[in-house]
């Protein structure tokens, strides 16, 4: 890996800015660690010129569901080690869930993580706990929380299951303005289930995790959100009426904003099959129908970011009973070329359309003042190469866990350099 | 017929040619356990470790005989609850194990997918005794040997079977097997017990015995876990008994020589009254005795075969089946 400061001139990039509409052959000079110059046969004498010529220049892209395993479970990821994994997928910004050992949910363990995040290769936005222990019981302190750093609230991993809880969550958040983002699951309809509920389950003979599940939860927390006028983030959203419930609710203008994972536009229930426990995720992988709900409503905008929700796990842990494997995969270093291949490829996004779902939406449901190549902003970029033809192999893995159901996938079009606060993060 | 498969993982996998193959080969081998001297050099020199990571009784005692009865040296290996050894996974067991030169493995485990998990890692054949509430295919071809030899086919036959399909590997295991050979599968069972789709595995549901015990040939009861009591998925035994047990009083509506099976063991009084089971319509014993000869045929096909261990180690396939040479 290499890393620079001072000046960088990056000449002839086709720049797509989607928070500009931009996109166009642009040179961009960075300066201080800001973008200090965009424009045309921009020169310099001392600046590191960088020529991409042919290759893609982005604002750098920002994962808000990301899970780092430090403190607690530092064999399984660090923050250092996810943020190598980050900068090698073309992220610059990725924000952490809480539910490492301790959580989250108080000042010390905060401070704990933005410690460590100084050492990082990205930027790391932590995400609190919404509640304490994220046991679903009290609520954590959450002013304290975001006056120190944390960017939103989640108990991800699991839901808010009181309803009055997640009632009072949203109304405390009031005066935050920040986003509650929500893991929709009715615990108990998914208890014993490992995999979608369905035809392939029956087969199979393992028990399913009905799509009731989440859509009674997202049903109630729109509800609810309309209530309280809080501002609703859903997390990971994986079946067609979820999609249709957050459609109906914009329409009706409940301040909610939702996201979805690669693994779940990409892969079905099917992969199962394999009984490859690395296709065990929570929620669980769906059909195509539901695939075809959530491609159409990243089209017309009801999905708003699409997320890693990186979750790293040892094949220790996975290698393991289906029914007994923890839930998770790792999806940092693939989430832009699944991108790639599943919505631009395949003419689902238009490029600018899906970068904004990676840079300036998450950087605004998340209020960070990035995801735009702007004069100024602080120089985060990832660079790709369109054309590139790779194969996902395990050693190619920068995570300490190698859990994903892609290795072996082949791409066309990957993240070659990433720059984070105008510091060359990675190159190949 | 020639062969091809190193593992028998699952009944959804095979073709009707292969089960009738399987059935056929155990004919002969039932003769064997009938001989004053119940032993045959078929595998004689070759070493089967039996792992039960799951309490069987039956089950495994039959692999046993089926292996001794055969000639081949067994390891058992047996422990309860989900995880393996301590520190070591899985496929750490397993391949230690092949790396003592075993010739096959015979897994039960609660989990579904685990003899497949094993059976990649492997290069020697790898059977199935039963994952989760997957498959459990070796029940599945004896279940269908003993109403062959009964009814003297499948085709065209009606089976019910009945209880705890969810839950049941059995149930799936059958389910393709019968289907596969032209028998009319009804489920009955209450709802609860119906997992999501199962229709689309080619059979009927029916929610009340008395709508199917009229028409079937074959009564197959599956155990009651008294477990699922408290996740609702029933009331109460009594409850269960009165409208899905096999009562002497509901036996009375039957075919006259309705075959009643069941997989064992047998929750006496809960799904089948006593005077059933033990009554001249069971055949559940034979089951038991049949079990042995098929399991010896499916060890038969799957190694009986090759000359060497090296040759199954680099994947030969087309060895030498379907004479009934013993």
């Amino acid at each position: 890996m290499m890393v620079t400061r001072g000046a960088i001139l990056i000449k002839n990039g086709r720049v797509i800015d989607p928070s500009s509409k931009t996109d166009k052959v642009l040179d961009i000079y960075i300066e201080g660690g800001k973008f200090s110059k965009i424009g045309k046969n921009l020169k310099s004498r001392d600046a590191k010129v960088l020529d991409v010529k042919g290759k893609i220049v982005l604002p750098g892209l920002i994962d808000i569901h990301t899970h780092l395993r430090e403190p607690g479970k530092e064999n399984v990821e660090t923050i250092l080690s996810g943020s190598v994994a980050a900068v090698h997928g073309g992220f610059t910004s990725i924000c952490c869930m809480p539910n490492t050992t301790p959580p989250i949910d108080n000042a010390s363990t905060l401070d704990f993580i933005l410690e460590k995040a100084r050492d990082a290769h990205c930027n790391i936005y932590p995400i609190a706990a919404i509640t304490k222990e994220r046991k679903g019981e009290t609520l954590s302190e959450m002013v304290e929380l975001k006056n120190l750093g944390a960017v939103g609230f989640s108990d991800d991993g699991k839901g808010v299951k009181d309803s009055l809880l997640m009632r009072r969550a949203m109304e405390y958040s009031l005066m935050l303005n920040v986003p509650i983002l929500e893991h929709c699951e009715d615990e108990n309809l998914s208890i014993g289930g490992s995999m979608n509920e369905g035809y392939t389950s029956t087969v199979l003979g393992l028990q399913g995790i009905p799509k009731e599940s989440e859509e009674i939860m997202v049903a109630r927390d729109l509800l609810l959100a309309e209530l309280t006028g809080a501002r609703l983030h859903i997390c990971h959203v994986s079946t067609k009426r979820s999609v249709e419930l957050i459609r109906e609710a914009k329409k009706r203008g409940v301040k909610v904003t939702c996201e979805v994972t690669p693994h779940h536009f990409t892969l079905t229930e099917e992969a199962v099959k394999s009984f490859d426990t690395n296709t065990k995720v929570n929620p669980p992988l769906r059909t195509k129908e539901d695939i075809k709900a959530i491609e159409k409503g990243l089209k017309d905008g009801t999905i708003d970011a699409i997320v890693s929700d990186h979750a790293p796990h040892l094949s220790t842990e996975k290698e393991f009973e289906y029914e007994n494997a923890p839930f998770g995969m790792i999806g940092l270093q693939t989430t832009l070329s699944l991108v790639m291949k599943q919505l631009v490829e395949r003419e689902i996004l238009t490029l600018s359309e899906a970068v904004e779902k990676l840079t300036i939406n998450p950087a605004k449901i998340l209020n960070l003042k990035k995801g735009q190549i702007k004069i100024g902003h602080d120089a985060d970029l990832a660079i790709m190469d369109p054309r590139k033809q790779w194969q996902f192999r395990q050693e190619d893995i920068k995570s300490l866990s190698i859990n994903s159901p892609f290795i072996g996938w082949e791409f066309k079009g990957k993240a070659v350099c990433t720059i984070v606060g105008g510091r060359i993060e990675f190159s190949e | 017929m020639n062969w091809k498969r190193k593992d028998l993982l699952g009944i959804e996998e095979l073709n009707p040619d292969e089960i009738i193959h399987i059935l056929d080969t155990s004919i002969s081998f039932k003769e064997v356990s009938e001989r004053p001297i119940k032993k045959v050099p078929i595998l004689r020199g070759k070493t089967i470790v039996n792992l039960f990571f799951e309490p069987s009784t039956r089950t495994r005692i039959s692999f046993e005989l089926a292996e001794k009865r055969l000639s081949a040296d067994t390891v058992n290996f047996s422990t309860s609850g989900s995880s393996v050894l301590k520190n070591e996974t899985l496929l750490d067991t397993a391949l230690n194990i092949e790396a003592m030169k075993i010739d096959a493995v015979v897994v039960r485990h609660s989990g579904a997918g685990i003899p497949h998990l094993l059976a990649k890692k492997l290069s020697v054949p790898v059977i199935n005794a039963g994952d989760g509430a997957h498959e459990h295919p070796t029940q599945a071809l004896l279940d269908m040997f003993t109403i062959r030899e009964k009814k003297g086919k499948l085709q065209n036959l009606k089976v019910a079977i009945i209880g705890d399909i969810r839950f049941s590997r059995v149930a799936r295991s059958n389910i393709w097997g019968l289907t596969k050979m032209g028998a009319e599968v009804f489920i009955v069972a209450p709802p609860t017990f119906i997992p999501p789709y199962l229709a689309n595995m080619g059979v009927k549901i029916f929610n009340s015995l008395d709508e199917v015990i009229e028409k079937v040939d074959v009564i197959m009861a599956l155990r009651i876990q008294m477990e699922r009591q408290k996740g609702s998925f029933f009331p109460s035994i009594r409850e269960y008994r009165q409208y899905f047990g096999i009562t002497k009083e509901r036996l009375k509506k039957a075919k006259k020589d309705v075959l009643i099976m069941h997989p064992g063991p047998i929750n006496r009084g809960v799904e089948i009254d006593p005077e059933v089971a033990d009554g001249k319509n069971s055949v559940i014993l034979e089951q038991v005795t049949n079990g042995v000869a098929v399991r010896m045929a499916i060890l038969y096909i799957l190694l009986g075969g090759s000359p060497t261990h090296a040759s199954q180690r680099n994947g030969a396939i087309g060895r030498r089946t379907g004479g009934k040479r013993i």
